[in-house]
C-alpha cells in the first residue's frame, strides 16, 4: 500500500512489493474475516438498544402485575350473617356490621359527613373494607414469578405469613386511576395525578403554543438574518433547548413561584387556597414547564414553516396580499401539520418531566383534585416518583402501574399526533 | 410601421423615433428609468430604460442570466422579498415611481399582477383559489359572479365549472397555469407580467396560453419573459431583447416593434441570438 | 400585417376598457375600486404593525427566560457567597457538603456528577456509535426504517422511567453480578449506566446524521481503491464524519451532567465524597432536587445554596453545548 505513494512512475507492476496471487487471497480472507466480526458487533450494538428497551417495559409489566400476600384484620368470612356473603349482603345489614365493629365516636363522625341514610351500599361496603376487614399487603411478587415459579410463591408466602390470601392481583384497575391517592396501597390510584397533568398540561400548551409559533414565524419570515439582534434570538434559542430541565425549575422557583406569587397563587383574585397561599399551583408549572419546551416549539416550528415552498408565498404577494395575510392563509395552513407534531412532541417531553416540578413545588401528598389553575397539585412523574422512593415493594407495584398510564398517555398522544397529521394532510389536499 | 420605444442607446432611439402612436397618458404601462439591480455586490442588470406600451404584449428575451426575471420582479416589486436585492432608478407606473417611499408594495402588486414560471395555485378549491385574492383586498360583490367571469377570461371555465370544490392541485398543469391567470386577473390589475409562463407545460397547453394572452392583451397589458423565439414571435407586439456584458451584468440591447426585432434587428447581438449564433 | 388596428382599438381600450374582469362596462370603476387614477400611497396597516411587533415579541421572550436564568442564578448565587460561613475558597477547595454543619464544599456533589456521567458515556459512546455506524453504513433501507422509531421510543420515554428502571432493575442485577457488599442499594454505577442507556438514542441519531452528511463519492473512491465496508466505515467515512460524531458526544455529557430524576432515584440521598461507583453518592442534580422537594424557606442558605449548584451546572452544559456547536461550525467544511 505504501508504495503506491511513494512511487510515481509507473515500474512493473507492484514490483513485488503489493502481495499478490495466494499472499493477497489471505489477506483479503482475513481482512473479510475482521470486517464480518465487526459488522457482528456493530449489530450487537443496536441489538443491545432493543434489548435495553425490552427490559424496561417487561420490568414494568412484571412489577404491575402478580401475587400478592394479603392478612386481613378481620377475615371476612367471618363476617357473614346467615351465611349470605358481605358483598351480598343488603346495605342495612353492612351499616349494622360497621356499628358492631368501630368505635362510636368514628360510627358518628361518618354519620356527620355524610348521614348513613343517604350512603350508598357500596359505599357502606367500601368503609367495612377499609375499617373493619383492614386488608394490609405482606408481600408482593412480579408477574413472572407469579406465572413460571408459582409454586415457590405459595410455598413462600405460606411459610412467611401463614394465614395470609394470595391473591393474583393486577395493580392497574380501574378503581386505581379513579380513586384519588391514599397511604393505602390498596386503595391509592392515581386519579388526582392524572388531573393534575391534565391541567398543567393545558397551561403549557396555552402558554407556549403561541408563543412558539409565534417565535418561529418571526424568525422564519419577518427576522432580518443580517440583523445582530435577530442572529442573538436564534442562537440563544438553540442553547435554550440544550439546558438541563432542573434549571428552568429553578427558574420557575424563583420568578413564578416566588416573585409573581401575587398572581400565581390566586391571590389577586381572592381565590386559591387561602390558608397554603403561596405560588406552588399549577399555572407555576404549567409556565414553567411551558418555558422548557418553548425552545422545541420554536425549532420545529421554524423547520415547518421553512418547508414550505416559496412559490406559494410569491403567489400570495403576486395578488397583492399584505405580508401577515400571505403567512396566514397560506403558509400557516401548510406549515400546521409540521407544527403540531412539532408541538405534541414537545408537549410529550413536559408530560414526563418530573425534575423542574419537583423544583417548582409539587405536593408531596394531595387528596384532592385540582379544582383550577390556582391550585396546589401533583402530577403523574412526580407520583411516580413518591412511590418509586418508598422503600415498601407494594409501593413499586403501584409505581410500575402509574408509569403504565404515563406510558399509555404517551402513546395515545403520539397516536393521536400521526392521525391529526393525516387529518391534515387530506383536507389540505381535497377541500 | 413602428412605434415609439425608447431604448438604451441614444444613437439608435435617435433614428426610429418615428412616432405613428396615439398620445395621450394610455401610451404607457410602465417605464422602467435608469433601472439597475445589485444582488448584495453584484449587479444583475444595468441601467434599463423601457417605456412599455399600453394594452400590448410585450415579450422579454434573452440568454438565461441577463436578469429577465430579475426586470420582471422589479415591474411589481417581487425584488422586496429577497433580502440582497437593491433597486436603482425609477419605474413609473401611471407616473408615479413604485419605489418611491410612500408607495406601498402591496398597493402595487395588486395593480400588477405576477404569473409565474412553475403553476403554483394554492392547496385550496378552485374556487377558493380564485376567489382569495379579491377577497383580502376587499371585493364586496358577487363572488360567484366573479369567479365565473376570471375563469371565463382564463378560457378555463368549461373545463372546470362542475368541479369548482375540488383541489386546484387535481388540475393538469397546463389547466393550473391557467387557473393561475384567471386568479391573478380576478384582482383586476392593469398590468400582467408573465415569467415563461408556458415553459413547464407541453406543446398544446402552451399554445392555449398563447391564444390566451392575446385575448387578453386586449384588456390588459402583458409582459411575459420567454425562452422560445417562436413564442416571441407569434405573440408579442414588441420585444426586449437582453444580454450579459463581460460582468454577467445584464444590459437592454435592443427593444422595438417584434417583427423588426425578428426580420432586421438593428444590433448585431440581437441578430445572433435570434438566429441560434449567440456564444 | 398591418399594427396600426390592434394600436388603435388599444387607445380606445385603455380609456374605457381597464379594469373589470371580463368584458364590463363599468367605465373605469370597478369592484374592488381605484379608477383610472389611482393612489399607491402606502396605507396605514395598524394590524400588521401590532402583529409583527406581538411576534417580535415571542421571539424576544427566549432571550428574556436566559436573562431571567442568568439573573437568577447569579442573584441567589451572590447572596449565597455573601454569607459568612461560605466563600469561594471553600466552596471549590472543601470536600464536604453538610448544609447542616455549615459545610459547603462542592466537590463530593461534583464527583458523584462526574463518575455517574463517566459510566454513562462508557456505556453510551460504543454503543451509540456503533449503532450509528451500523444505521448509516450496514442497514438496508428496511431494517433501518424500523430501527430508528424504535430508537425514538427509547428517547421519548420519561427519565423518571428510567429511574424506576435503574432502581428496580439495574441496582439488583449489579449487586447479583458483583455481590451485595460490594454493591450498595443506591450506587452510582446503576445510575449511570441507565443515563448511557436514557442518551444512546441521542449519539447514535446525531452521529449518523454525521455520517450520512458525508459524501458517497468518498465511499466510492474508498470501495474503487479495494477496501472492505469496515475499512471504509472506519477509516473513510468516520474521520470524516468526525466533527459531528465529537459533537454528539459533548452533547451527550452535556446531557448525562444535566440528567436529574435518575440519579435523584437511584444514586442516593446524601452527599458521599467517594470515588467508588457501586457507593451511594449524590450528584449535584440530585441535590438540589432533594433540598428543594422539601419545604424550603426563602432566603434560607439551602435554599441560596441550591442555586450556587445551579450555577456551576448551567455554566458547565452551556459551555458543553457551546463547545460542540463551535466544533461542528469550525469542522463543517473540511470533507465537502
Ligand atoms: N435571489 C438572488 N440572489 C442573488 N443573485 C440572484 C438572485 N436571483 C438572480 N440572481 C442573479 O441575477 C442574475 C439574473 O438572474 P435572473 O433570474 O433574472 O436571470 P434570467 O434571465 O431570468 O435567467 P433564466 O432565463 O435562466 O430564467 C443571475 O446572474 C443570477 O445569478
Ligand atoms: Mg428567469
Amino acid at each position: 500500500m505504501m508504495a503506491l505513494h511513494q512511487e510515481h512512475t509507473v515500474a512493473e507492476p507492484a514490483g513485488g512489493l503489493m502481495p499478490s496471487g495466494p499472499d493477497y487471497h489471505d489477506q483479503v480472507v482475513s481482512r473479510r474475516r475482521k470486517g464480518r466480526a465487526w459488522a457482528t458487533v456493530f449489530q450487537a450494538a443496536v441489538l443491545v438498544g432493543i434489548i435495553a428497551l425490552c427490559a424496561l417495559l417487561l420490568n414494568i409489566l412484571n412489577q404491575s402485575f402478580g401475587y400478592v400476600a394479603i392478612v386481613n384484620n378481620i377475615d371476612p368470612a367471618e363476617l357473614t350473617v346467615d351465611d349470605v356473603p358481605l358483598n351480598r349482603l343488603p346495605k342495612e345489614k353492612l351499616v349494622e356490621i360497621l356499628e358492631a365493629n368501630i368505635s362510636a365516636g368514628l360510627m358518628r363522625r361518618y354519620e356527620h359527613d355524610r348521614p348513613f341514610a343517604e350512603r350508598s351500599r357500596e359505599n357502606v361496603h367500601a368503609l367495612i373494607l377499609e375499617r373493619v376487614v383492614e386488608p394490609k399487603v405482606q408481600a408482593t411478587w412480579g408477574l413472572f414469578d407469579s406465572i413460571f415459579a408459582r409454586g415457590s410463591v405459595f410455598a413462600e408466602a405460606e411459610e412467611r405469613f401463614p394465614g395470609s390470601d394470595v391473591n393474583f392481583r393486577s395493580w392497574l384497575t380501574t378503581s386505581f386511576i379513579s380513586n384519588s391517592q391514599s397511604s393505602e396501597p390498596l386503595r391509592a390510584g392515581v386519579r388526582t395525578a392524572i388531573l393534575g397533568s391534565l391541567w398543567v398540561v393545558a397551561i403549557t400548551i396555552l402558554f407556549s403554543f403561541p408563543i412558539g409559533v409565534g417565535a418561529a414565524i418571526y424568525l422564519e419570515e419577518y427576522a432580518r438574518k443580517e440583523r445582530l439582534l435577530n442572529r442573538l434570538i436564534q442562537t440563544n434559542i438553540n442553547n435554550l433547548a440544550g439546558v438541563p430541565s432542573i434549571i428552568y425549575g429553578m427558574l420557575g422557583l424563583a420568578i413564578f413561584v416566588r416573585i409573581l406569587e401575587g398572581f400565581t397563587s390566586g391571590a389577586f383574585l381572592g381565590i386559591g387556597d387561602q390558608s397554603t397561599a403561596n405560588g406552588r399551583t399549577i399555572i407555576s408549572a404549567g409556565m414553567t414547564l411551558g418555558l422548557l419546551i418553548l425552545p422545541l416549539i420554536i425549532i420545529n416550528g421554524q423547520e415547518a414553516i421553512r418547508a414550505v415552498p416559496s412559490s406559494l408565498r410569491q403567489a400570495g404577494f403576486g395578488l397583492g396580499a399584505t405580508h401577515w395575510q400571505v403567512i396566514w392563509h397560506h403558509v400557516l395552513p401548510s406549515a400546521m401539520p409540521g407544527v403540531l407534531t412539532g408541538t405534541i412532541l414537545a408537549v410529550s417531553r413536559a408530560i414526563g418531566e418530573t425534575a423542574p416540578l419537583v423544583v417548582v413545588g409539587a405536593s408531596t401528598f394531595i387528596a384532592l383534585d385540582p379544582s383550577g389553575p390556582f391550585s396546589k397539585f401533583t402530577v403523574l412523574p412526580i407520583q411516580i416518583y413518591q412511590w418509586t422512593s418508598r422503600p415498601q415493594d407494594e409501593f413499586r407495584n403501584l409505581a410500575a402501574a402509574a408509569i403504565l398510564v404515563l406510558l399509555i398517555l404517551l402513546l395515545s398522544l403520539n397516536a393521536s399526533a400521526v392521525l391529526l397529521r393525516n387529518r391534515f394532510d387530506r383536507s389540505q389536499a381535497g377541500a | 410601421m413602428t412605434v415609439a420605444i425608447e431604448r438604451p442607446s441614444q444613437a439608435q432611439s435617435e433614428a426610429s423615433r418615428t412616432s405613428s402612436s396615439p398620445s395621450g397618458t394610455g401610451r404607457y404601462a410602465i417605464e422602467a428609468d435608469k433601472m439597475s439591480v445589485h444582488y448584495g455586490n453584484f449587479c444583475a442588470v444595468r441601467d434599463v430604460d423601457m417605456k412599455v406600451p399600453t394594452n400590448k404584449i410585450t415579450a422579454i428575451i434573452g440568454p438565461s442570466g441577463c436578469g429577465k426575471s430579475t426586470v420582471l420582479r422589479c415591474f411589481n416589486r417581487m425584488n422586496d422579498l429577497i433580502s440582497s436585492a437593491r433597486v436603482e432608478g425609477e419605474v413609473l407606473f401611471q407616473g408615479q415611481n413604485i419605489y418611491d417611499d410612500e408607495v406601498d408594495p402591496v398597493e402595487v402588486r395588486r395593480r400588477i399582477g405576477m404569473v409565474f414560471q412553475k403553476p403554483n395555485p394554492f392547496p385550496k378549491t378552485i374556487f377558493e383559489n380564485v376567489a382569495w385574492g379579491t377577497r383580502i383586498n376587499g371585493f364586496r360583490g358577487d363572488m360567484d359572479e366573479m369567479v365565473e367571469k376570471a375563469l371565463q377570461s382564463a378560457a378555463l371555465w368549461d373545463e372546470v365549472k362542475d368541479k369548482l370544490q375540488q383541489s386546484a392541485l387535481g388540475l393538469s398543469g397546463g389547466q393550473q397555469q391557467r387557473l393561475c391567470i384567471a386568479r391573478a386577473i380576478a384582482v383586476e390589475p392593469e398590468i400582467i407580467l408573465m415569467d415563461e409562463p408556458a415553459s413547464a407545460l407541453d406543446p398544446i397547453a402552451t399554445l392555449r396560453i398563447e391564444d390566451l394572452m392575446k385575448e387578453l392583451s386586449v384588456k390588459y397589458t402583458i409582459i411575459v419573459v420567454t425562452h422560445n423565439m417562436q413564442q416571441a414571435a407569434r405573440t408579442s407586439d414588441f420585444t426586449a431583447f437582453f444580454s450579459v456584458d463581460d460582468k454577467r451584468t445584464g444590459n437592454l440591447i435592443e427593444f422595438d416593434d417584434t417583427e423588426k426585432i425578428f426580420t432586421n434587428p438593428s444590433q448585431k447581438s440581437t441578430e445572433d441570438y435570434i438566429t441560434g449564433r449567440f456564444g | 400585417m398591418s399594427r396600426s388596428a390592434p394600436l388603435a382599438q388599444a387607445a380606445v381600450s385603455a380609456e374605457t376598457m381597464r379594469g373589470p374582469v371580463a368584458g364590463g362596462d363599468r367605465k373605469g370603476e370597478t369592484a374592488l375600486g381605484g379608477g383610472p387614477q389611482m393612489d399607491l400611497r402606502r396605507k396605514p396597516r395598524v394590524a400588521e404593525t401590532l402583529i409583527q411587533g406581538f411576534l417580535f415579541l415571542c421571539g424576544a421572550i427566549s432571550v428574556l427566560t436566559t436573562l431571567g436564568i442568568v439573573y437568577v442564578l447569579g442573584r441567589e448565587s451572590l447572596l449565597f457567597f455573601a454569607n459568612e460561613e461560605v466563600n469561594l475558597l471553600k466552596f471549590f477547595g472543601g470536600t464536604e457538603w453538610q448544609p447542616a454543619i455549615g459545610r459547603f464544599g462542592i466537590w463530593p456533589l461534583v464527583t458523584a456528577t462526574f463518575m455517574a456521567s463517566m459510566v454513562a458515556m462508557v456505556v453510551a459512546l460504543p454503543i451509540g456509535l456503533c449503532i450509528a455506524i451500523y444505521l448509516s453504513e450496514y442497514a438496508p433501507r428496511r431494517t433501518r426504517n424500523i430501527l430508528k422509531p424504535i430508537l425514538e421510543v427509547l428517547a421519548g420515554i420519561p427519565t423518571v422511567v428510567y429511574g424506576y428502571f435503574a432502581l428496580t432493575l439495574m441496582t439488583p442485577l449489579l449487586r447479583g453480578i458483583f455481590g451485595r457488599d460490594l454493591v450498595e442499594i443506591y450506587n452510582t454505577a446503576s445510575a449511570g449506566i441507565v443515563i448511557g442507556i436514557l442518551v444512546i438514542p441521542l449519539v447514535s441519531s446525531m452521529s449518523e446524521d454525521a455520517l450520512r452528511a458525508v459524501p458517497n463519492t468518498l465511499r466510492q473512491a474508498s470501495y474503487g481503491l479495494g477496501a472492505t465496508r469496515l475499512e471504509t466505515a472506519v477509516r473513510i467515512v468516520l474521520p470524516a464524519a468526525l466533527s459531528g460524531v465529537a459533537a454528539a458526544f459533548i452533547v451527550a455529557i452535556s446531557r448525562a451532567i444535566g440528567e436529574t430524576m435518575i440519579v435523584a432515584i437511584a444514586a442516593g440521598a446524601g452527599p458521599n465524597f467517594t470515588f467508588s461507583p457501586f457507593r451511594a453518592a449524590e450528584t449535584m442534580t440530585g441535590h438540589i432536587v432533594r433540598i428543594s422537594g422539601g419545604d424550603l424557606s426563602y432566603d434560607s442558605i439551602d435554599y441560596n445554596s441550591i442555586f450556587a449548584i445551579g450555577l456551576l451546572l448551567f455554566l458547565l452544559t452551556l459551555s458543553l453545548n457551546a463547545l460542540s456547536q463551535w466544533i461542528v461550525r469550525r469542522f463543517r467544511e473540511e470533507y465537502e
